[in-house]
C-alpha cells in the first residue's frame, strides 16, 4: 500500500513541476510579448462597434456600479452599445437600471427568467455591431480595458475572442485577499497558456468576441451552468483562436464567506469536469493543438492530484489526532522540547519536492502580479491564499467530483441567479 | 478552415528533460543527506560503544573501592538521544531501509550491554535496580503505541527509572535470547520485565507503580544524581513526526 501511495506522489509532483516548468519556459520565450500599457492611452487604428451584454438576476446593490464602469470605458459613443437585460429579476434591478433608459447608448430589456445564456443570447439576437461581449452584473470594467482588448483584435484578424485580466474588486477580508492572489496567479497562467492557443475558458466577465463565431458555431448553451466554459471548448474544436489580455482589468466582487466560495467552487468544478467530459474527443489529439495535449489533461491531472494531496492530508491529520488522544487516555502530554539540530530536517523526497512545487506556484504568482498594477509582488496574503485553499479546496473539487459523478447539477439558485429552463423570451 | 496553433513537441521533449534533471537531483539529495543522517547515528553509536567499554573497565578497576566513582551518566543521555534519532529517521527514511535497520539492531546491543553494566553497577553498589525491559513489535501493534506512550511519560516522571526497549521484529538473536530468558511469548505483546519477572499486556502507570513501589522512594532520595536513563520512544511509530506526506 505505502508504496502505491509514494508512486503516486512521485508521479503527482513529477506532473505538476512539469506543468510549472512548461509555463515558466512559455513565460522565457514570450515575456517581450507581454505588453503592459500603464498609464498609456492606446490610439487604435479602427474603432469596430461593439455590444456588451449585462444580464442580470437579482442584481440591485451592485448593477449601478457596473453600467457605470462600461459608461465609463474609453471608447467612441458611437460605436459601444450597452444591453442591460433583466432576467425575470425578483427585486428591484428593474427600477434601478430605469434611471439609464434615456441613455442612448442603452437599450433595457426584460424577459422571463430562463439562466444567464438565454439571456445572453437574446443580446445576441438583438446585436448587430462585429465584436460582442457580456459583463457579469457584480463586475468593474477598467476605463482602457476594451480599447487594450480590440487593438489585439486590430492587430491579428485571425484573433476570434479575448479574454480579459480579472481581478478582485477591493478585497476585504482574509479570504477575499487570499482569492486576489488566485486572480493574480491565474493572469499569469491564461497568458501562458494564452500564447500556447489552449485557452479552455473565455470569462464571463468581458471576454469579447467576433460576432462571426456565434454566427458560425451557434448561441451559448446552458452548459453544466458553465456556458463560458463549453464555448471556449467549442471554439477550440473549430480552432478559432482565443487570445488573453493581461492588462484589460476587470474587477469581480468575490465571495466573502467560506460558504460562499465553496459554492461558486463546486459550480465552476462542476461544470468544467462536465464539459471536459462533453468534450471528451479532445483530449491528447494533437490536431487540437494544447488545448487537448496540456490543457484539458493538467486541469483533469489537477483535480485528481487535489483530491488525493488532500485526502493524505486529512488522513493525517486524523491519525495525529488520534495518537493525541490515546496519549491523553494513558499518559501525561510530555511538554515538547524545541531545540533545533538538522537531524530533525525532513529530508524526505517528497517533501523537498512539494517544496519546489510551492517555490514555483509563489513564482507564478510573482509573475502574475508583475503584469497588474500591483506594487507588491511578493505579499503576505500569499501565505492566506496557500494556507486557505490548501484547506478548503479538496473539499469543493472531491464534492465536484462526486456531483459530477452522480450528475447532480450545481445550482445557481444558491448563488441568487435562478436556472428554471424557460426559454420565454420577450422584449420590453 | 481554422485550425487550432500546433504543438510544440520540442518544448514538451526539452520541459521533460528539465523537469527530470530537477526530480533526479532532489532523489540524489535526499539520499545524500539521508546517508548523512546514517553516517552521524553510525559514528554516535560507535562514539557510545566505546563509551560503554571504557566504563565496563573503569567499573571492573574500581569494583574494590568505591562506587560512586563510576560515571554512567553522560552516556544515558546519549543512548536518549539516540533513541530519538533512530524513533525519527524510521519515519522519515524509512523503517524497512536496511541501514535504518541495522542501526537499531547495534542500539539494542548497546542498550543490552548498558543494562548488564548498570545491573552489575546497582548490584555492586547496593541500590535495588529500577529498570524495565521493554519488548514490542511495530507493526499491527496499538497497545504497543499506547504502552509507549505510557513509558515515555513514566521516564520523564522518574528520571531514575532506564527503560530499555526492543522491537521483536527485527529478528536480533541477542533479543530472541533475551524474550526466551524471561519466558516473554511473542503473542503477548507488548510485555513488560520488571525485576525478573514478565508482565504480558499493556500495563498502564498505575499497574507499573504497584509492581514497583520504590520507584517514587528512590525518586526522592536520588532524584538529583541520575538523570534520564534509556528510552522506550523508538517504540513508537510516533505519530507527532508523522508528517502528511506531500
Amino acid at each position: 500500500m505505502a508504496d502505491i501511495h509514494s508512486i503516486i506522489s512521485y508521479t503527482i509532483s513529477f506532473l505538476a513541476i512539469y506543468a510549472q516548468i512548461f509555463l515558466l519556459v512559455t513565460f522565457f520565450e514570450n515575456r517581450k510579448n507581454i505588453i503592459k500599457h500603464g498609464d498609456e492611452i492606446l490610439e487604435l487604428s479602427s474603432y469596430p462597434t461593439v455590444t456588451i451584454t449585462v444580464p442580470f438576476f437579482n442584481e440591485e446593490k451592485t448593477i449601478t456600479g457596473t453600467i457605470e464602469s462600461l459608461l465609463a470605458l474609453d471608447y467612441p459613443r458611437d460605436r459601444l452599445s450597452i444591453f442591460l437585460i433583466d432576467d425575470g429579476s425578483l427585486d428591484n434591478t428593474w427600477s434601478v437600471v430605469q434611471k439609464f433608459a434615456s441613455n442612448p447608448q442603452i437599450k433595457l430589456f426584460k424577459k422571463e427568467n430562463g439562466g444567464k445564456h438565454t439571456a445572453i443570447n437574446l443580446g445576441l439576437s438583438m446585436s448587430t455591431a462585429e465584436l460582442f461581449g457580456c459583463l457579469d452584473s457584480d463586475s468593474y470594467v477598467h476605463p482602457q480595458a476594451l480599447k487594450r482588448i480590440v487593438n489585439i483584435f486590430n492587430n491579428d484578424p485571425k484573433t476570434m475572442s479575448v479574454a480579459p485580466a480579472i481581478r478582485v474588486n477591493n478585497p476585504g477580508n482574509m479570504l477575499q485577499k487570499a482569492q486576489k492572489v488566485e486572480y493574480d496567479m491565474g493572469i499569469y497562467i491564461k497568458k501562458m497558456i494564452g500564447f500556447l492557443g489552449g485557452i479552455n475558458v473565455t470569462p464571463g466577465p468581458f471576454s469579447i468576441f467576433r460576432k462571426k463565431v456565434f454566427d458560425d458555431l451557434g448561441p451559448y448553451v446552458k452548459a453544466h451552468n458553465t456556458e463560458d466554459q463549453e464555448i471556449a471548448l467549442r471554439m477550440q474544436e473549430h480552432g478559432y483562436k482565443i487570445d488573453h489580455c493581461p492588462d484589460a482589468y476587470i474587477y469581480t466582487n468575490a465571495p466573502s464567506t467560506v460558504p460562499k466560495l465553496y459554492r461558486q467552487r463546486i459550480r465552476w468544478t462542476y461544470g468544467s469536469l462536465r464539459n471536459i467530459f462533453d468534450y471528451r474527443r479532445l483530449i491528447f489529439k494533437k490536431e487540437y493543438g494544447t488545448i487537448g495535449v496540456f490543457t484539458l489533461p493538467s486541469n483533469l491531472i489537477s483535480t485528481f492530484g487535489v483530491i488525493f494531496i488532500g485526502s493524505t492530508v486529512v488522513y493525517n491529520v486524523i491519525k495525529f489526532i488520534y495518537y493525541k488522544f490515546i496519549q491523553i487516555q494513558v499518559a501525561s502530554i510530555s511538554s515538547p522540547h524545541f531545540h533545533f539540530e538538522w537531524f530533525f530536517v525532513d529530508t524526505r523526497a517528497t517533501f523537498i519536492l512539494s517544496i519546489i512545487v510551492y517555490i514555483l506556484i509563489i513564482t507564478s504568482i510573482v509573475l502574475g502580479r508583475s503584469m497588474t498594477e500591483e506594487k507588491h509582488r511578493l505579499s503576505p496574503h500569499i501565505l492566506y491564499f496557500i494556507f486557505i485553499y490548501s484547506l478548503i479546496a479538496p473539499f469543493w473539487i472531491a464534492k465536484s467530483v462526486y456531483n459530477a459523478i452522480v450528475s447532480k447539477e450545481s445550482s445557481w439558485t444558491l448563488e441568487r441567479k435562478a436556472t428554471t429552463i424557460n426559454n420565454d423570451i420577450k422584449q420590453v | 478552415m481554422n485550425k487550432n496553433e500546433p504543438v510544440d513537441w520540442k518544448k514538451y521533449v526539452i520541459v521533460f528533460f528539465i523537469t527530470g534533471t530537477l526530480f533526479v537531483s532532489v532523489l540524489w539529495l535526499s539520499s545524500f543527506l539521508n546517508t548523512k543522517k546514517i553516517d552521524e547515528l553510525r559514528s554516535v553509536q560507535d562514539k557510545i560503544y566505546v563509551d560503554l567499554m571504557a566504563s565496563e573497565v573503569q567499573f571492573s578497576l574500581l569494583q574494590e573501592s568505591s562506587c560512586k566513582d563510576v560515571s554512567t551518566t553522560v552516556l544515558s543521555s546519549e543512548l536518549n538521544s539516540l533513541a530519538d534519532k533512530i524513533s525519527y529517521s524510521e519515519n522519515n527514511i524509512g523503517n524497512t531501509d536496511s541501514d535504518v535497520i541495522s542501526l537499531k539492531k547495534y542500539y539494542s546491543i548497546l542498550e543490552i550491554k548498558d543494562y548488564l553494566l548498570m545491573k552489575k553497577i546497582t548490584e555492586q553498589c547496593g541500590n535495588r535496580p529500577i529498570f524495565i525491559l521493554y519488548f514490542y513489535k511495530n507493526d499491527n501493534c496499538p497497545d504497543c503505541t499506547k504502552q509507549g506512550f505510557v513509558l515515555t511519560s513514566m521516564r520523564e516522571q522518574y528520571p531514575n527509572l532506564r527503560v530499555y526497549s526492543f522491537d521483536e521484529t527485527l529478528n536480533l538473536p541477542v533479543i530472541k535470547t533475551l524474550t526466551s530468558l524471561y519466558k516473554v511469548k511473542e503473542s503477548a505483546l507488548p510485555a513488560l520485565v520488571i525485576n525478573g519477572r514478565a508482565y504480558p499486556g499493556f500495563q498502564d502507570i498505575n499497574a507499573i507503580e504497584k509492581i514497583l513501589p520504590e520507584l517514587k522512594k528512590i525518586e526522592k532520595k536520588s532524584a538529583t544524581t541520575v538523570p534520564a536513563a534509556a528510552t522506550e520512544k523508538s517504540a513508537t511509530d510516533s505519530p507527532a513526526s508523522a508528517t502528511p506526506a506531500q
